[in-house]
């Protein structure tokens, strides 16, 4: 059954919309539309000009194999994001579900990274990795292993990937713990009685049940990794060494704000855009299939 | 099939002790039913037997093997839930192929054993469906399907009927009776409900506060109650009790507003003694001498009538009287023991006093 709310004064619903539309337009409708106007102009070095170009912005960045490259680191970048953020948090998630001394205090202090700006958070594991004044950087360096982020393109990868996980991991933690605790108790007592043991358990029932907060984090942590994980980047490592940590978002910074070439730049934005348009459909035409919606 | 044996088994959470030393051996094939009020701890001994709470003190063996630090799974047992844990993303088939799947059976018996409890259980129609494509009484033979297709040592059941309403639940009672008949399966079975527990029945444990007032057949528990908590508990509506005093000859009960009412047999060594009587209102008749009630409340029930009345002293006094009412309010009436129905209890620990 559906609920239907009534207004008496016609104009309150719109009004009660007006700020979330706003909001969507000017941060959402405006930039997307102006980078597709852009993708398809080429301005001149000044800014005074632009001239429309058809699809030559496009055929441009699609033919530069740098562009590939950045894509690859993309690709990489995301899928390891995504795994690891959700890998972590369920794991974190089982643990405190599971009736441990200090389940509180250890809940709240999960969810605090949350709260920290990307520029914070990647500061504070600055102060761990850096080979010079990092904790972590030095004692690597004293036990002999080569550890420098700023030189290392795969190490640099490692430490976004890393630190872009950490602050998605609370995120996803809430999730899956309120998606645990909405999972009866006595549904998972009928399995052990049923005599499955705690790894079977989780594999049949747990897992199962909890397929649509799964799922759900599954599409918000792959449009995290693509878009919001550009503060990160920035912060740690300006996408090197080289472009070792170049995401595609943040090329789009990069070619267009210090490159200021606006033309290739709104062609990459909109090239992202509709590659994670297809992703997120793609998830919901094949993976949803899988989801159990109790 | 297997015998139940709990001896002297307790339950602490902290300083809190809910089960205070329980002790009963359930025949094989046998149906115990543990009646109780809630947070009497019934709950808490059945999990306890399932393992899904830890045993503090005494020892629980099924089949004669020791159990307490053995696992759900290792205790061979199967369990109906109140709110039937079924496991919502599998179908009616793979709910009750779950547990035969894990013990590594081969598919085709399984196949067997599920097809003969759908059939028995009417659910043949139903395989292929989710649990929340059924309705309530479906979901509840599929969680007696579950059980029974293990073919366990013993079945516990928590509250199984309490989330069914009236019809089902009588009919289901029905069906779970035959179907224990007819498997022959030691059962421990939770209620609150006397009816359930009165019907299905071999022998009821009537607990309260962790203790065990009574184990008895049904038939026991409701003639012969062990305390005023039993007599309270069995029976609907429940007995009366008023406050008395054997007579300084041992041989009537005296109840205040100058009653006698003589006993079957003469206790001398009680003379004087305070004592606790329990009538029981169906044991209650219109006679010519005896309390004398104004009727407060007359509720038909169609086959029969309950009297509320009330004592010149003013306690209630509830008279069940067969057929349809032939008093009205603020009649007045006289109302008698019938021979023999008088309960004696201890005025303060509320012993059976025999």
């Amino acid at each position: 059954m559906q609920r239907r709310v009534t207004f008496d004064n016609r104009l309150l619903p719109y009004l009660l919309l007006a700020p979330q539309v706003a909001v969507t337009l000017v941060f959402f409708i405006w930039p997307a539309a102006q980078a597709i106007w852009q993708s398809v102009h080429l301005q001149d070095a000044f800014g005074i000009r632009s001239e429309f170009v058809w699809f030559e912005n496009f055929t441009h960045v699609l033919g530069d194999p740098n562009y590939l490259d950045t894509l690859k680191v993309t690709i990489v970048f995301s899928v390891a994001v995504t795994v690891l953020a959700m890998g972590v948090a369920l794991l974190l998630a089982v643990l405190a579900d599971s009736k441990i001394k200090g389940a509180r205090a250890y809940k709240t202090l999960l969810i605090w990274p949350y709260a920290l700006a990307p520029a914070v958070a990647a500061v504070l594991w600055m102060f761990i990795f850096n080979p010079d004044i990092g904790s972590f950087g030095r004692a690597l360096r004293a036990l002999g292993y080569d550890w420098d982020y700023r030189l290392n393109g795969g190490q640099a990868l490692v430490m976004v990937i890393m630190a872009a996980s950490w602050k998605q991991v609370s995120y996803n933690f809430i999730f899956f713990l309120a998606g645990l605790q909405a999972i009866p108790r006595s549904v998972i007592e009928a399995a052990s009685i049923d005599g499955a043991g705690p790894v079977r358990r989780f594999w049949t029932i747990t897992f199962p049940l909890l397929s649509p907060t799964t799922f759900f984090l599954l599409v918000v942590d792959m449009v995290y990794a693509f878009f919001e994980t550009f503060g990160t980047i920035h912060a740690l490592t300006q996408g090197g060494p080289g472009k070792a940590t170049e995401t595609l978002i943040f090329r789009v910074y990069q070619d267009g704000v210090v490159n200021n070439d606006l033309g290739g730049s709104s062609a990459q934005s909109v090239i992202l855009m509709v590659i994670v348009i297809a992703l997120t459909a793609v998830q919901f035409r094949f993976v949803e299939r899988k989801v159990h919606y109790a | 099939m297997a015998t139940v044996e709990i001896r002297n088994v307790r339950k602490s959470y902290g300083p809190v002790e809910a089960i205070k030393g329980i002790d009963i051996a359930i025949q094989d094939g046998e149906f115990l039913v543990l009646l109780g009020p809630s947070g009497c701890g019934k709950s808490t001994l059945l999990r306890m037997v399932a393992g899904l709470e830890g045993i503090t003190g005494g020892e629980i063996a099924i089949g004669g093997r020791v159990v307490n630090h053995l696992d759900p799974k290792d205790r061979d047992i199967a369990m109906v839930f109140q709110n039937y844990a079924l496991y919502p993303h599998m179908t009616v088939f793979d709910n009750m192929a779950y547990g035969l799947k894990i013990r590594g059976i081969p598919k085709a018996e399984i196949r067997a054993r599920v097809d003969k409890a759908a059939e028995i259980l009417e659910l043949g129609r139903f395989l292929d469906r989710r649990p929340s494509q059924l309705s309530g009484g479906q979901r509840q033979r599929v969680a007696m399907g579950r059980a029974i297709v293990r073919e366990p040592a013993a079945f516990l059941f928590d509250e199984p009927l309490s989330n069914l309403d009236a019809k089902l639940r009588t009919q289901m009672r029905v069906e779970i009776k035959r179907l224990q008949d007819r498997l022959g399966i030691t059962s421990l079975y939770v209620t609150h409900d006397q009816v359930e527990a009165m019907t299905l029945a071999d022998r009821i444990l009537v607990m309260n506060h962790g203790v065990a007032e009574q184990i008895g057949t049904p038939l026991e528990v409701y003639q012969r109650p062990a305390s005023l908590f039993v007599a309270g508990f069995i029976g609907s509506p429940p007995m009366n009790v008023l406050d008395g005093r054997i007579d300084d000859r041992g041989e009537a009960v005296l109840v205040p507003g100058g009653q006698r009412l003589p006993l079957p047999r003469p206790r001398p060594t009680d003379a004087g003694r305070p004592v606790k009587l329990g009538i029981r209102p169906e044991h209650m008749a219109v006679a010519a001498a005896g309390f004398s009630i104004e009727i407060e409340l007359v509720e038909a029930l169609g086959a029969d009538t309950v009297v509320y009345g009330r004592l010149p002293d003013g306690e209630t006094l509830l008279v069940r009287m067969a057929g349809i009412p032939t008093v009205r309010e603020r009649d007045r009436l006289t109302v008698a023991p019938q021979d023999g129905a008088l309960h004696l209890f201890d005025a303060v620990t509320g012993r059976r006093i025999e």
